[in-house]
C-alpha cells in the first residue's frame, strides 16, 4: 500500500506546474480565450516538446506508455492553470479512441502527428436529442462503394472549430438508443459535405456543431469493429471522465486556496473575515469536500489501472462527487468573495464556469448517480 | 385560521391578471431582454409608465403620495400575480428605496421636487451605499462630505452601484463626522449624477452583462438642501430603508413561476423515449424546491398578517430573505441541469435553430447573476447574525 508517486511522475507533475507558473498566468489565459482560435499554437508546441502529448500512447508509436496516474497528474495541473488548450479533445478523446481501437494503419498515421503537436482532433458524439446518453445516436452511416456515407448532426463538439480531424459516432444498424449498431469513423474536417459552425462557451473554449450531408468516408477510416463502436467509446469516455475529474480537483484546490487567502486579508468590522467562525466552518467544509474528491479520484485511478474493483461504478461515484463537491466549492468561493466574486475581472468566476462545464461533460451528477444505483441496487428492483 | 380570499379579493386578482396579460406584451418583453443599455432602459421606462397610468406603480406607498392604499392582502395578490405572470419587478432604487425615505423623512420641497418624477419614471435613481472597504460593515464608510457654505463637498468612491450608468440621481451615505460611534457621523445625500466631479466606471460581471459600476466623487458640490433629515443622522434613515429592501427580495411567486417553467422544459427534454420530468431523481430535485416554496409562501402570508394587524415582523422577515434567495438560486441551478451542456453557450453565439437549443444562455445568465442575491441587501451570513442576535438572543 502506498500513495507515493514515482520520481518520474513527480517530475511530470512539476513540469506542468512550472509551465503554468511561468507561462500561463490568468492574464495570459484570458488573452488566449479572447483570441480567434481560443488556444495558443505556441503553447501547444511546448506541450509536444515537453512530451505531454505522448503520455497516453504506446511506445511503439513513439508514445510515453503512461498510465491513468500520469494522465491524472497532468490534468490536475491543467485544471489549476485553467488551461484552454485541447488536451482532452485531441490527446485523450481523439487519440484515446485511436490508441484503444484504431487499426494499425490509422494509428501509424495519426498518433505520431498528435504526439508532435501537428494534428488537432475531436470526438463528435453529442446530438441535439442525446443529452448524456452515448448510445443515443441518430447520425447514420450507410455502406456505399468502398466506404460509408454519413448523414446527420453533432453538437457541442469540443475543439470542433480547430480540429483537423474528427471521429464521429454513427449508426450502422439498430434503433436510436441501442448500444449495438454504433460505429466510429475518422474523417477530415475538410471532407466535402461537412459544415462546421463554431461558437464559444462560458469556459472560454471554442466548440462546433457539425452538419454532415452525404459525407463519404473510406472503409479504412472506421475506428474499431463495425456495429461495436459503443464499447470502445464507453471505455475511452470512462478514462476521460477520470481525467476531467482530475481537472476539476485542480480547480477546486485553486478556488479553496484563493478563497482562504481572501478571507485572511479582507477586513470588515475591524477584523479579517476569516476570523468569523461561521465562515471558518464553511471553509472547513470546502476543504473536506476537496479531500474527499481526491480520495475518490485516487480510488478510480486504482480501479482503472489494477482492476481490483469495478472501474465503472467507481468512476460513476467519482463524477457524482465532482458534481456535488464542485458546486459547493465554487458556490462558497463566490459567496465569500462578496461583490468581488461577481466580477468578471477576478479569476474566481472563470474557475467556476469551467467547473460547471465539467459537470455537464460526460454526464452530470444525477446521470451518474442513476448509473451507480443501477449497478449497485438493481437486484432490489427485481 | 382562515386564508380564503373574499369575492372582492378574487375580483381584484382577476383584474390584475387581465392587466398583465394585456399590457406586458411580447414586443415589450423582447426589448426588456435587450443587452443594449438604452433600449433596455427605454423599455423599462415604458413599462413603468404603463403601470403609472394604471395607478399601480407604487403599491406600497401611502395614497397621499401617489400610492394605491391597498391592504396587505391586495399587495400580496398583486406581487403573486406579477411573479406568476413573469412580469419584471420595477427598478427598485426610486420606487422601493429612496421614495420611501423622501416621503417619510424629506422636506416638503424635497417631496415636491422628487416624488412625481420617481412615480412617472422620468428620473432614474441608483443606490450609493457600498464602498470598496465597506460592504457588510457599511457603517465604516469613508466617502466624505465637508460643509462649505450652502454646499457639501463630497470626495470618495462608491462601488457595486447598480445602473449608475443609466441613473440621473444617486442617493448616498456619506461621512460628515468622525466623532463618536461610526453610525453617528453619517448623512444621507441626494446627488445629481450630472454634477461636475462625478465619474462612473463600469464593472464587468460574471453574467456577461453590465449592471455594476464604481462611482467616483472628486470634490462634488451638493446643495445642503439635498440632505435628507438631519446631518449625522443618515444611518437611521438608511436602516428604515433596508427593512423595505429585505422583504422585497424574497420573490416567492417568481420562484414558483421559475419552477413551473422548469417542469415544462424538463418535460420536453425527451431522451431514450423518456422525458426528464419522468426521471425519479429529477422529480425529487423539483419537489425538494417545491416543498420549501409551499412553506415559504405561508411564511410570507404570516408576515403579512402580522403587519396587517399592526405588529412588526420578527423572525419571519429575516427568514424570508435567506430562504427566498436560497430558493431563487436553487431554481436557477435546476434550470442549468435541464439545459445540460447548452448552459455554456454565450449570448448570440448562434441562432437557436443552428444551435438546436434555446434557453441555455439565458439560464446561465440568471444563474450567474443570481449568485449575487445572497450577497446584496445584507448578505445571508449577516442576516443569520441578525437572527442569532435579535431573535434567538445569542
Ligand atoms: C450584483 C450586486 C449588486 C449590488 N448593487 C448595489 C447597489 O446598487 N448599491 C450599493 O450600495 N451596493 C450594491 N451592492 C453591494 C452589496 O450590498 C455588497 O456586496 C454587500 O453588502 C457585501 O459587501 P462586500 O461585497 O464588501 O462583501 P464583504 O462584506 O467583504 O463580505 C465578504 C464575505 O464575508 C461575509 N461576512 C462579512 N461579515 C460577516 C460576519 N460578521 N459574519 C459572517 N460572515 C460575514 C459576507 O457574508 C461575505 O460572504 C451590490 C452587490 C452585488 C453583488
Amino acid at each position: 500500500m502506498n500513495f507515493e508517486f514515482t520520481q518520474e511522475q513527480v517530475m511530470l507533475r512539476d513540469s506542468v506546474a512550472r509551465f503554468i507558473q511561468d507561462d500561463y498566468s490568468f492574464d495570459e489565459r484570458q488573452r488566449i480565450a479572447q483570441s480567434d482560435t481560443a488556444m495558443s499554437a505556441e503553447h501547444w508546441s511546448t506541450f509536444a516538446e515537453l512530451g505531454w502529448l505522448s503520455i497516453p500512447f504506446a511506445e511503439e508509436h513513439g508514445g510515453f506508455g503512461g498510465s491513468a496516474v500520469d494522465v491524472m497528474l497532468v490534468m490536475e495541473q491543467l485544471g489549476r492553470g485553467l488551461v484552454l488548450e485541447p488536451y482532452l479533445a485531441t490527446t485523450l478523446l481523439f487519440g484515446g479512441l485511436l490508441q484503444n481501437g484504431g487499426s494499425a494503419a490509422l494509428q501509424a498515421e495519426y498518433i505520431p502527428q498528435i504526439i508532435e503537436g501537428k494534428c488537432q482532433g475531436a470526438f463528435a458524439y453529442l446530438e441535439r436529442q442525446s443529452r448524456y446518453e452515448l448510445a443515443d445516436v441518430l447520425t447514420s452511416a450507410s455502406a456505399v462503394d468502398g466506404g460509408y456515407r454519413l448523414d446527420g448532426e453533432k453538437v457541442v463538439v469540443f475543439n470542433g472549430a480547430n480540429a483537423d480531424h474528427v471521429i464521429v459516432s454513427a449508426r450502422t444498424s439498430g434503433q436510436q438508443s441501442e448500444e449495438s449498431g454504433i460505429s466510429l469513423f475518422l474523417l477530415s474536417m475538410n471532407s466535402p459535405g461537412v459544415e462546421k459552425l463554431g461558437y464559444r462557451m462560458m469556459d472560454g473554449q471554442l466548440v462546433a456543431n457539425l452538419v454532415m450531408k452525404s459525407v463519404v468516408v473510406p472503409a479504412a477510416n472506421r475506428v474499431g469493429e463495425l456495429d461495436q463502436g459503443f464499447a470502445l467509446m464507453q471505455a475511452v469516455v470512462m478514462q476521460a471522465t477520470m481525467a476531467v475529474a482530475a481537472e476539476a480537483l485542480g480547480i477546486m484546490e485553486q478556488l479553496n486556496a484563493k478563497t482562504l487567502e481572501y478571507t485572511r486579508t479582507r477586513k470588515q468590522f475591524g477584523v479579517t473575515i476569516g476570523s468569523f467562525q461561521a465562515l471558518q466552518h464553511r471553509m472547513v467544509d470546502t476543504f473536506m469536500a476537496c479531500e474527499q474528491t481526491r480520495s475518490l479520484l485516487y480510488r478510480a485511478v486504482c480501479a482503472l489501472t489494477d482492476g481490483n474493483e469495478d472501474p465503472a461504478a467507481t468512476v460513476h461515484a467519482l463524477k457524482v462527487m465532482v458534481d456535488r463537491a464542485g458546486k459547493l466549492v465554487f458556490g462558497e468561493a463566490i459567496q465569500l468573495h462578496g461583490g468581488m466574486g461577481i466580477t468578471d475581472e477576478l479569476d474566481i468566476g472563470h474557475y467556476a464556469k469551467r467547473l460547471m462545464m465539467i459537470n455537464t461533460t460526460f454526464g452530470n451528477g444525477d446521470f451518474h448517480q442513476a448509473r451507480f444505483n443501477a449497478l449497485r441496487y438493481n437486484t432490489y428492483n427485481e | 385560521m382562515d386564508i380564503s380570499f373574499t369575492p372582492e379579493d378574487l375580483a381584484f386578482r382577476d383584474e390584475v391578471r387581465a392587466f398583465f396579460a394585456e399590457s406586458y406584451d411580447a414586443e415589450l418583453q423582447s426589448r426588456l431582454a435587450s443587452h443594449e443599455p438604452q433600449v433596455f432602459k427605454q423599455a423599462v421606462v415604458e413599462w413603468q409608465k404603463r403601470l403609472h397610468t394604471k395607478g399601480w406603480i407604487a403599491p406600497d406607498w401611502p395614497v397621499e403620495y401617489g400610492g394605491t392604499g391597498w391592504s396587505a392582502t391586495w399587495q400580496f395578490i398583486y406581487e403573486t400575480e406579477r411573479g406568476l405572470a413573469g412580469v419584471r419587478n420595477v427598478v427598485p432604487f426610486g420606487l422601493k428605496m429612496v421614495g420611501h425615505v423622501i416621503y417619510t423623512f424629506g422636506t416638503q420641497a424635497q417631496k415636491d421636487r422628487f416624488l412625481p418624477a420617481i412615480l412617472a419614471s422620468d428620473e432614474w435613481w441608483c443606490q450609493g451605499y457600498s464602498e470598496p472597504g465597506s460592504g457588510s460593515d457599511l457603517a465604516s464608510l469613508k466617502t466624505r462630505a465637508v460643509r462649505d457654505g450652502d454646499d457639501y463637498v463630497v470626495t470618495g468612491a462608491k462601488i457595486w452601484t447598480t445602473y449608475a450608468h443609466l441613473a440621473d440621481w444617486i442617493f448616498c451615505l456619506v461621512r460628515t463626522s468622525t466623532e463618536g460611534k461610526k453610525q453617528e457621523g453619517i448623512s444621507f445625500l441626494l446627488i445629481d449624477m450630472k454634477s461636475p466631479g462625478v465619474k462612473v466606471n463600469p464593472i464587468a460581471s460574471i453574467d456577461n452583462y453590465h449592471s455594476l459600476n464604481e462611482v467616483e466623487f472628486n470634490d462634488v458640490r451638493v446643495p445642503v438642501a439635498n440632505r435628507i433629515g438631519e446631518q449625522d443622522k443618515g444611518w437611521t434613515y438608511a436602516k428604515a430603508l433596508l427593512a423595505h429592501e429585505r422583504t422585497a427580495i424574497a420573490e416567492v411567486a417568481d420562484s414558483k413561476r421559475g419552477l413551473s417553467h422548469i417542469r415544462q422544459l424538463a418535460a420536453a427534454e425527451v431522451n431514450g423515449g423518456k422525458s426528464l420530468m419522468a426521471d425519479p431523481i429529477f422529480q425529487s430535485r423539483v419537489s425538494d424546491i417545491e416543498i420549501e416554496l409551499m412553506a415559504l409562501e405561508f411564511t410570507e402570508l404570516r408576515v403579512l398578517a402580522a403587519v396587517a394587524s399592526g405588529g412588526t415582523p420578527g423572525a419571519e422577515s429575516s427568514l424570508l430573505k435567506i430562504k427566498g434567495t436560497e430558493l431563487q438560486q436553487a431554481v436557477q441551478a435546476l434550470a442549468m441541469e435541464v439545459a445540460a451542456y447548452y448552459q455554456g453557450v454565450l449570448p448570440n453565439a448562434l441562432t437557436a435553430e443552428q444551435l438546436g437549443h434555446s434557453f441555455g444562455s439565458k439560464a446561465r445568465q440568471s444563474f450567474m447573476y443570481g449568485r449575487a442575491a445572497t450577497i446584496y441587501g445584507g448578505s445571508n451570513e449577516v442576516q443569520k447574525n441578525i437572527i442569532a442576535k435579535a431573535v434567538l438572543g445569542l
